[in-house]
């Protein structure tokens, strides 16, 4: 399973990468081999404000409907649209194309407090 | 969790194990909607070894089975199958079931894997009093199904039987890849294709013949969004102990010119809902989620997906007998507009 090392993780399986004052966030590769074939995205609006840990994003395959949450609490800046015509980005570039949403993060230092690569990696060794 | 005959062959090729009735078997090999395609277009392999298969043999048989299933059974001729339900005594449905005539006085069911159990004892129960014997061959009988529009001429390179004689609902013994088989031609996915009875040791070495030959495997994933499409039901889905086969679509398969086990309880209810398909043009439909006509709720999907080949979301549900469009299916608290389509979703040959 790929895990990039540029970016932060959540148990959940969401990555959120830092750019600037905003961040990145979309599901791992790991993810999205478990959900199988992406073919709806329910993005959310612009503008919203989340709470971390508070779904923001609904991610569905064929066979189910999962819940993509928030890493840190912030502002919803920005959707990546092109899911809504080609929601199987997801499958092909989960860490780069596939990306969901970006947050502007009420403070970057949150992000700390989530996994690095190797942190995920091992998270994800204790739930196979 | 028990396994059948092709667990390993199922790792071997990559299958995504899950429980299914208490059985491990692939979800998918590559893709769900790979291997939907794969059927619709080409031919697919599933292992159903999971699934029940009775015998009912003796010279009553015939009339126990008129009783203890809906469809007539006097209709069914020697080398035939028919698509039936095994009702209960207030109308509603013990389980869904394929009824196949193998000699004058032999049938052989094939019932759900999760009501195997149920099942059994429920006609054991219901035998009492007819000259008939029923023998569970479920642990000794390995079922595959090949199915798609190529499935045929795929099958027809490994037997020496003539396919091409073989009409739909008909059963026969041929040999496959050298080794002795039922062969029916039947299957749950809306396309032509065949359903191979094995002996549990002969399975594996057909089941590679067949993907060697071109087929593809596919799983319990496939096979759900398959059936579908195709507007079948699933036991207990559209069908339940509390159904009323009369308001299905399915209501077809239920012969009031004979008599059965709960058929004035069945015939006495009037339909309160009906079973509908439901098509939308956004969002995928889930099992639960709720139908709504304006605000009101006239009922639930009983089981919804994504259409690989509509690609858009579509639904099994029951509603009010009296519900009136435009309808409306809640996902995540919102309504979205749903379309009533007819059954199939899909055309099918």
């Amino acid at each position: 399973m790929d895990i990039p090392k540029d970016r932060f993780y959540t148990k959940s399986h969401e990555w959120a990468l830092p750019e600037g004052d905003t961040v990145l966030v979309g599901i791992t590769d790991y993810a999205q081999d478990a959900l199988g074939d992406v073919v709806y995205v329910e993005l959310p609006e612009v503008g919203r404000k989340v709470e971390k840990g508070e779904a923001v994003a609904v991610v569905e395959s064929v066979k189910t409907a999962s819940d993509i949450y928030a890493p840190v609490a912030g502002e919803v800046v920005e959707v990546n649209a092109a899911l809504e015509k080609t929601p199987e980005l997801i499958n092909q570039d989960p860490y780069g194309e596939g990306w969901i949403f970006r947050l502007r993060p009420l403070d970057m230092g949150h992000l700390d407090d989530l996994l690095d690569a190797d942190g995920y990696a091992e998270a994800l060794e204790s739930e196979a | 969790m028990k396994r059948t005959p092709l667990y390993e062959a199922h790792l071997r090729h990559g299958g995504r194990m899950v429980e299914f009735a208490g059985f491990a078997l692939p979800l998918q090999y590559t893709s769900i909607r790979e291997e939907h395609l794969a059927v619709r277009r080409g031919a697919g392999l599933f292992d159903v070894s999971h699934m029940g298969e009775f015998l009912v043999q003796g010279p009553e048989a015939l009339p126990f089975l008129q009783w203890a299933t809906v469809n007539d059974v006097a209709k069914l001729r020697v080398g035939r199958a028919q698509y039936s339900m095994l009702p209960n005594p207030q109308g509603g449905v013990v389980d869904d079931i394929y009824l196949y005539r193998l000699g004058e006085d032999a049938y052989l069911m094939v019932v759900n894997a999760a009501n195997m159990a149920k099942d059994l004892a429920h006609l054991r129960h219901l035998a009492q009093g007819f000259r008939v014997e029923l023998t569970d061959l479920s642990q000794d009988t390995a079922l595959l199904a090949l199915q798609g529009p190529k499935a045929a001429a795929l099958l027809q390179g490994l037997t020496e039987a003539d396919l091409a004689s073989r009409r739909k609902n008909e059963v026969f013994e041929a040999r496959v890849a050298g080794r002795p088989a039922r062969l029916a031609r039947t299957g749950y996915t809306g396309e032509d294709g065949f359903e191979l009875f094995l002996a549990p040791e002969d399975a594996e070495p057909v089941f590679e013949a067949l993907l060697e030959a071109g087929a593809t495997p596919a799983g319990l994933g496939a096979r759900d969004t398959l059936r579908l499409e195709a507007g079948f039901p699933l036991y207990g889905h559209e069908l339940t102990e509390e159904t009323n086969p009369l308001c299905t679509p399915w209501a077809w398969v239920v012969k009031r010119e004979k008599d059965f086990l709960g058929k004035e309880a069945m015939l006495a209810q009037a339909c309160r809902e009906r079973l509908v398909g439901l098509v939308l043009e956004t969002g995928i439909p889930r099992e639960g989620y709720r139908v709504l006509s304006g605000e009101r709720e006239v009922g639930r999907v009983t089981s919804g997906g994504f259409s690989p080949l509509l690609e858009k979301g579509i639904a099994l549900a029951y509603v009010a007998e009296d519900a009136q469009e435009p309808l409306s299916v809640e996902i995540r608290g919102k309504a979205v507009r749903a379309s009533l389509s007819p059954l199939p979703f899909v055309p099918l040959k």
